[in-house]
């Protein structure tokens, strides 16, 4: 008999949505769908407000990442008046970014992720989760919780806040960095390396083995990959071009400015959220997951695929051996995982580095700003894709358009594709239960929407 | 036996979450022994239609406290608030969107339909389509807070709260005590910078345009008030607590001005008009202050507080 299956809230993931699964009578899969429930509107709300207000406002797309969205806006609001940053505030910037990713990579894997590898996929769901954890691995458990909230702290301590930051001005940055934090960032961020580390080695031991087949079957798909690199293709999450790779690996770079040229976004009639595709490459939008057109992901697996090396030596060493592994671009969903850590190590380095540059202590942090009319398009890395905010303010400098397409949105149409080939694999014969739902789920998970 | 925690996220961010997180060691201590979390979606696998997603009608587990995050937008926001309601003994408010809407009820200056045309009609990278119905909820009319829709028994304001009201708030419940609330006191009377109530004499407001003066290194006890160095700090009109137990608030801290997130002090208060008074108390300009009704009601938009203006005639 058809039946409707519906998985809400998908759990373990940081925002919100709803599965709707359709079984025929046969109790196969005839349709999937990933519903986004909510629309709050800033699109809408930020027009009127002062430019130099919003990375204040639209921080709050995201408590996950509002520290993206802040740098993303301060940079956008930068370029509508035209404004050069003096190169310290730029490493500052820089620095933060780097250093709020941290917590937020070991949120994901040992908080969100790991449940599904060492408690196991199928488990009761009543143990799957961060205390099923805590009580397997307690040390680990610990050592976990401490260290993320530790990382927190760094930026909360030195920045005011860690979650809704304010420091990154238009302009430039708040306030300078003192000698005496400096050398506390150093120490911490030291730690946080050495844990990086063992993080992916007992990941690459201890976790991603066990499960390879579930790695090359669960919700896997070819698509097209977004993500930043530097002007020489080196791995950024702070600045520099955007690169669209398409499924054979070929890829085009271009300006943020350019971005609407390549890049458009397609509305269903069931879901708040709009879905991105590769408007540039001319074959329109489609879904269909035996044939979709236009899809591209974001992420961390899309940023390792797309650039040509790491910033950094540990970080750059991996990459090598993953590439051998997976080859470029490495399409099973599942490495987002993989692809998670990686990124997690060049994080840790990328901080220590820009701590002990010579120029992080300049007190010179604030270019002088005039107000003038301008558009202006910032974009930055969040841990979830690319940011993009393209904001227009009039003569007094005040907003009167603002088009975003923030992280996860990249990710939905392929979300939507990667949990109707996963309910196809999982679900037969109508038999369904919370270990096969969550085998779905998992396929939603691997993109940390 | 654990006391039974169901926590939801409506028409919010994840920051309270985050926020929640934060709690580090604290949290350790408390779950699962004293704290059952029975329904968390960040966290735990727990669903509304059932494991099998199966069941007709969203339902929540019954629990001790229930943890609200979030304002109300939509008929779905309402129908889980009703359900945490029904099966939850006591409800916390946390964060500043359920208590008073938060940044999303900036929302409330413009209509619904206003919305979804830019949204849907009027950005550069969408080619215009219909408003979606299918399966997503109906939007309500405006933003609410929580208590606009059902009974609250503690509020924990904040953008987000910090872990330490958090962790106060529900060591107070798992007391025994149900009347929980922050201090009332200002933001101003927590912050530590040095005051000179020299008068500013009719100046205009300063925009975020630049840095205030202070020198590198040296505590916040030596930098002089956002306010007299003429920038807007809503510190005056703003509740206390965003740097928990003890500190100095935050966002000056960052040498940045507060702009209201854990909004008023009491319930009564109108933070617009008496933030224009302190203005004049310190010889600045009050009607200089850009986009004041927005930026003086940032975080405080539900409770009516911000709402469509009229359409000038023939506009």
């Amino acid at each position: 008999m058809a039946k409707t299956i519906q998985i809400q809230p998908v759990t373990r993931i940081e925002g919100h949505a709803r599965v709707v699964i359709q079984l025929n009578d046969a109790g196969e899969v005839s349709d999937t769908k990933v519903h986004v429930m909510a629309l709050r509107g800033f699109e809408k709300f930020c027009h009127g407000r002062p430019v130099e207000e919003m990375p204040r406002i639209v921080n709050r797309i995201c408590g996950i990442c509002p520290w993206n969205h802040h740098l993303a806006s301060a940079k956008a609001a930068d370029a509508v008046f035209g404004v050069t940053l003096p190169p310290t505030a730029v490493k500052l910037r820089r620095l933060a970014q780097h250093l709020a990713w941290i917590p937020d990579k070991l949120l994901n894997f040992y908080f969100l992720a790991a449940p599904d590898f060492v408690i196991g996929p199928t488990a009761d769901p009543s143990v799957r989760n961060v205390v099923g954890i805590i009580q397997a691995a307690p040390d680990l458990a610990k050592k976990v919780v401490m260290l993320r909230q530790k990382g927190s702290m760094l930026l909360e301590d030195w920045l005011g806040k860690v979650i809704h930051p304010v420091a990154a001005a238009v302009g430039g940055f708040s306030t300078p960095l003192s000698a005496a934090y400096r050398d506390r960032i150093v120490a911490e961020t030291k730690e946080q390396l050495e844990f990086a580390l063992f993080t992916i080695k007992f990941a690459k031991e201890n976790v991603f083995p066990k499960y390879l087949d579930a790695v090359k079957t669960l919700g896997v798909f070819d698509s097209g990959f977004l993500g930043t690199v530097t002007n020489d293709g080196t791995w950024d999450i702070y600045d520099g071009k955007l690169r669209m790779m398409k499924i054979d690996g070929s890829y085009e770079d271009f300006a943020y400015e350019q971005y609407s040229d390549h890049i458009a976004e397609a509305v269903e009639g069931w879901s708040y959220v709009k879905m991105p595709y590769a408007k540039k490459w001319g074959d329109g939008f489609s879904l269909d997951d035996a044939a979709p057109k236009g899809i591209y992901r974001a992420n961390c697996l899309a940023r390792i695929n797309v650039c040509d090396r790491m910033p950094t030596p540990l970080a750059q060493k991996e990459l090598e051996e993953f590439r051998a592994a997976f080859g470029r671009p490495a399409q099973l969903t599942l490495l987002y995982h993989w692809a998670r850590l990686i990124e997690l190590v060049a994080n840790c380095e990328m901080a220590l580095q820009l701590a002990q540059d010579p120029d992080i202590l300049s007190k010179d942090v604030r270019a002088d700003v005039t107000v003038k009319a301008g558009r202006g398009v910032g974009c930055v890395e969040a841990p979830r894709g690319t940011l993009i905010h393209d904001y227009t303010g009039d003569a007094q400098g005040f907003i009167t358009d603002v088009n975003l397409i923030v992280g996860s949105t990249h990710n939905q149409a392929p979300i939507n594709i990667s949990v109707k080939k996963a309910a196809k694999a999982v679900i037969k014969g109508g038999v369904v239960d919370q270990g096969v739902l969550n085998l779905v789920e998992m396929a939603i998970r691997a993109y940390d929407p | 036996m654990a006391v039974r925690v169901v926590s939801e996220w409506l028409n919010s961010c994840s920051g309270c979450e985050i926020s929640i997180l934060n709690l580090g060691g604290t949290l350790l201590d408390l779950v699962p022994e004293k704290l059952s979390l029975v329904h968390i979606p960040a966290l735990v696998d727990s669903k509304y239609f059932g494991p099998g997603g199966d069941q007709p009608h969203l339902s929540l587990p019954e629990a001790e406290v229930g943890i609200l995050s979030g304002g109300i937008r939509n008929e779905e926001h309402k129908e889980v608030a009703l359900e945490a309601r029904k099966k939850c003994k006591f409800i916390i408010a946390l964060g500043t969107c359920a208590t008073n809407g938060g940044i999303p009820a900036q929302v409330n200056a413009f209509t619904n339909q206003e919305v979804t045309d830019k949204v849907f009609n009027k950005c550069l990278t969408t080619p215009p389509a219909p408003v979606p119905t299918q399966v997503v909820p109906k939007m309500t009319d405006r933003v609410y807070a929580l208590d606009e829709v059902i009974k609250v028994d503690i509020s924990i304001p904040g953008c987000p709260p910090h872990p330490d009201w958090i962790a106060d708030a529900i060591l107070a419940l798992l007391a025994g005590k149900t009347d929980w609330k922050l201090p009332e006191r200002s933001v101003c009377d927590t912050c530590q910078v040095i005051r000179e109530k020299k008068a500013a004499g009719g100046a205009d407001i300063k925009r975020s345009l630049t840095n205030p003066v202070f020198e590198v290194g040296e505590p916040i006890q030596k930098m002089r008030c956002l306010m007299e160095q003429g920038f807007l700090c809503q510190g005056p009109v703003t509740l206390a607590g965003c740097a928990g137990k003890d500190g100095n608030p935050r966002c000056v801290d960052a040498r940045m001005p507060c702009r209201g997130c854990f909004g008023p002090i009491r319930k009564s208060a109108n933070p617009l008009v008496e933030m224009m008074g302190a203005l004049s108390s310190v010889g600045i300009n009050a009607q200089s202050v850009p986009d004041r009704r927005m930026i003086l009601n940032r975080f405080i938009g539900a409770h009516n507080k911000l709402r469509p203006l009229p359409q000038k005639p023939g506009a």
